[in-house]
């Protein structure tokens, strides 16, 4: 079994040549094409970075006026084909092109092979290559959704999506279909990676949680996404060629869609929030200046929700017309997944516990994001109860439930983890009272647009209404006014981050007196990252008594 | 602003149980997590000065304890959930059937009677009432928050709805499943009425004949008895099942399993005959699939109904 795989190592040590350490990665040639062509996994995690970036505010545009349509009952847009095609369009871009990769492809591409002791991922011209499939795939489906526009959720559902839709479907199905790719070469990258290149002394529980988050999130990147890519080619061939799968006027079954789209789907929650379990894993030992707790419960429970994931898909489908017995089925193994999680927060929470703990922005958004992923999961407990989930499915009970779990959780974890390793990768300290303001203000802003969705579901307002009834109006314009205070604390970050480029302070190599290996190497890390091979001689997490510790080293 | 829903329906006060329920456990889960949360960053942050003493490192009973807790506290909601959601799911066998027709982007209801309407239901108050349901085009879902159900309307299948009112009322129907442009607009209300309202609402909207009358004139338009009896005894040229007591009895199928003859059966035989043959016949019957609508379906559907008097409604 590969936890207890021996004294280890299978990198071989790197003699590094004289003349190439000279610099660090960011001197190492300033042309474009030392960036476009460049198979170094820190630059190819920049190039990654820009493009989520755009991406997140180009989704989070549209999320911005589909808010702003619901101020009024009668819709401020005045156009239903507007609204659909700017919710599906915020789904599509966010859960694709953001939430799926930002923590891997950004933060994991530039910190893995540090973490490891290794040079560069197993791969690097396939790590190159994924990025640009990752473009190819992300502008096609931008230009069917903007240029074309796209009317069916990100959920294409059929019949709607083959027979009905006159929208650009084929486009968007083709776009995902190719950045799907992209992220099974990265999961296959990440894995030969984690299984080859560890550095000598570094065994499987020696590797810090984040390894074994994204470890676990790439196995279902290999596994999950290729059912993705069959159904998105089954909706093609369905609406291309009429050949029937899923409309029952050609002789298909449009249950047997949800169930292929949920199998990939419901494991993409999950592969969407593994890496933000790793971050939170690795900021709160750092900033308690104590080691983790429960190591082995929160590698394992990784592990678990990899596994379980796979089995909870039918939870989408409770009152879709499925049988009874699967409900049941379905019910009891969500209320099974819900427990790892459950034992990650209270790790968390024994973390703490006799900590030395400071309060910089990375740890802000860490706090922050075991508040309001504990306020998602147990929400997500009453969607699983099969005869509440009957009156909360389909409503804006889970348009916030998920929110929780995703913008509350996961985004709440990328901000972290970028500001945690943001003098890591650009050699430069952030503002830090700018940082902690942007911190608080998301935590507020988010809270205010969707909590009182919460209520609205319950009140039964459905999802994806470009109108709605008065009642549900006051609600409404309560969650439209917090949507703009999350909105400035998102354009905050990409203020001074971008300032700290510039004009911030020269980093060392371990500003926060933090353990593991990639901060053994200089701020920005030299293109080799290690001169010399790290060895690894201990657990993770060891921080000694903080009298010994040396902060701002 | 209105911040409570009304418990117009006998499963709404159930489902609302259910809901405080979780609502309690997860206000308990929360408040101990967020005050554990600001006790242990205010007690153990890095300026304050205390005696940290020793720090335990063993975790396993501490994780199997609440590992413990988590499941056994999931697993009662879990039971309690599934419990609630079989005892709705089964229509009671005396439940009036009304028949609900979805499309993009309107509900056409038609009820036994022949009245027909579009965006309302008029119901009875106290009676349970069973909606057969189907699409026309796309999936749809009927929701109607102030009964606390929903489920989804599919096309080429009956799905089925049931609840009983418990207070007259207005109250929001809604889709609920997204099924293109107008999906917002597919709204109605279910207006409940007390028995000698809805009576005199039933006979101000007596259409020509009953559903049952109306799917009569259909079988014989269509010449659905040139091959299928209708009557006990009577064979016709072409060897075709018998309809005569055929609606609720089990029928035996060329594969050698046995399905019940429900409205879904019925309803699939007419548009994809191929499907479940019954044994001992050649699959000879040709699909009406896009030459009967579904509100014409319905109408034969509850024509052949009547063909077994002695089965329940």
């Amino acid at each position: 079994m590969m936890a207890g795989e021996g004294p280890v190592s299978a990198q071989r040590p790197v003699t590094v040549e004289a003349g190439e350490v000279t610099g660090s990665y960011l001197a190492d040639g300033h042309t474009l094409k030392s960036w476009l062509l460049t198979t170094d996994h820190k630059r190819i995690a920049l190039l990654y970075m820009a493009a989520i970036t755009a991406f997140f505010f180009i989704g989070g545009s549209a999320a911005a006026l589909v808010r702003l349509n619901l101020v009024v009952p009668e819709g401020l847009l005045g156009s239903s084909e507007a609204y659909n095609r700017l919710f599906t369009a915020h789904g599509v871009i966010m859960v694709w092109f953001f939430l799926v990769p930002a923590v891997p492809v950004t933060l994991g591409n530039f910190v893995i092979p540090l973490m490891l002791g290794a040079r560069d991922l197993a791969f690097p011209r396939l790590n190159l290559f994924s990025w640009y499939l990752f473009m190819v795939g992300g502008a096609i489906t931008l230009w069917a959704l903007f240029v074309g526009g796209v009317d069916t959720g990100w959920t294409f559902y059929t019949p709607l999506s083959t027979s009905y839709s006159k929208s650009h479907v084929v486009l968007a199905a083709v776009g995902i279909f190719i950045s799907g790719f992209s992220s099974i070469a990265t999961g296959l990258n990440f894995i030969v990676t984690i299984h080859r290149l560890r550095a000598p002394g570094l065994t499987w529980y020696r590797m810090p949680v984040f390894l074994w988050s994204l470890y676990s999130l790439s196995v279902l990147l290999v596994l999950a996404t290729p059912v993705l890519a069959i159904t998105l080619l089954l909706v093609l061939l369905e609406r291309l060629f009429h050949i029937g799968v899923f409309d029952p006027a050609f002789g298909g079954d449009p249950l047997l869609f949800q169930h292929l789209f949920w199998f990939y789907s419901h494991p993409a929650v999950y592969m969407m929030i593994l890496p933000g379990f790793g971050v939170v894993s690795e900021i709160i030992p750092a900033f308690a200046h104590k080691r983790i707790f429960g190591y082995k419960f929160l590698v394992w429970a990784s592990v678990a929700i990899g596994v379980i994931s796979f089995f909870v898909w039918g939870h989408h489908m409770f009152v879709a017309g499925t049988s009874l017995y699967s409900a049941v089925l379905f019910s009891i193994l969500s209320y099974l997944v819900a427990v790892p999680s459950a034992i990650k927060v209270f790790n968390w929470l024994g973390t703490l516990h006799k900590g030395y703990i400071r309060f910089d922005a990375p740890m802000l958004y860490a706090l922050g994001f075991i508040g309001l992923f504990t306020i998602g999961g147990v929400t997500g407990l009453w969607l699983a109860a099969l005869a509440a989930d009957v009156h909360l499915t389909q409503t804006y009970f889970v348009v916030a439930h998920f929110h929780y779990i995703m913008v509350g959780g996961m985004v709440s974890a990328y901000f972290g983890g970028l500001h945690y390793w943001w003098p890591k990768i650009t050699g430069r300290l952030y503002p830090e009272m700018w940082a902690r303001a942007a911190a608080l203000i998301m935590f507020l802003g988010f809270n205010l647009t969707f909590f009182p969705q919460f209520i609205l579901g319950y009140l039964g307002m459905p999802r994806r209404y470009a109108t709605y009834a008065p009642e549900f109006q006051v609600l409404n314009v309560l969650s439209s006014a917090g949507s703009t205070i999350l909105a400035a604390a998102y354009l905050l970050p990409l203020c001074y981050l971008v300032w700290s480029l510039l004009y911030g302070e020269r980093a060392p190599a371990n500003p926060w007196g933090a353990s593991g290996l990639e901060w053994r190497t200089p701020s920005p890390p030299p293109t080799v990252n290690f001169i010399e091979t790290p060895v690894v001689t201990e657990d993770p997490y060891e921080y000694p008594p903080p009298v010994a510790a040396e902060p701002h080293v | 602003m209105r911040l409570s829903l009304p418990q117009a329906a006998d499963s709404a006060p159930e489902v609302d149980h259910l809901l405080w329920a979780l609502l309690a456990i997860s206000a308990a889960v929360l408040a101990l997590v967020f005050f554990l949360l600001f006790l242990y960053v205010v007690r153990y942050r890095a300026t304050s000065g205390l005696d940290r003493g020793e720090v335990n490192e063993k975790t396993w009973r501490l994780e199997a304890a609440w590992t413990g807790a988590t499941l056994a506290v999931f697993f009662g909601l879990f039971v309690w959930g599934a419990d609630l959601y079989l005892r709705l799911s089964q229509a009671p066998p005396d439940a009036l059937k009304i028949y609900v027709i979805a499309k993009q982007w309107m509900w056409k209801v038609e009820h036994d009677g022949g009245q027909r309407e579009i965006n309302a239901l008029h119901v009875p108050v106290g009676t349970p009432i069973e909606l057969v349901m189907t699409s026309e085009d796309v999936i749809h879902d009927l929701s109607i928050p102030a009964f606390r159900i929903k489920h989804d309307v599919l096309p080429d299948r009956y799905e089925s709805l049931w609840f009983k009112a418990r207070e007259p009322g207005t109250y929001h129907l809604f889709c609920t499943q997204f099924c293109g442009l107008d999906h917002s607009r597919m709204t109605g209300e279910v207006v409940v009425l007390k028995p000698p309202e809805y009576a005199r609402w039933l006979a101000q909207n007596g259409a020509a004949g009953g559903l049952e009358e109306q799917g009569r004139a259909l079988f014989v338009h269509f010449g659905c008895g040139g091959c299928h009896g209708v009557t006990p005894g009577t064979e016709s040229t072409v060897r075709a099942p018998p309809l005569a007591g055929l609606y609720g009895s089990p029928v035996p199928l060329t594969d050698g399993t046995l399905v019940r003859a429900d409205e879904r059966y019925l309803h699939d035989s007419i548009v994809a005959p191929e499907r479940e043959v019954v044994a001992g016949y050649a699959p000879i019957m040709p699909s009406y699939a896009g030459q009967i609508g579904e509100e014409d379906i319905l109408k034969l559907v509850s024509y052949i109904e009547t063909l077994s008097p002695e089965r329940p409604p």
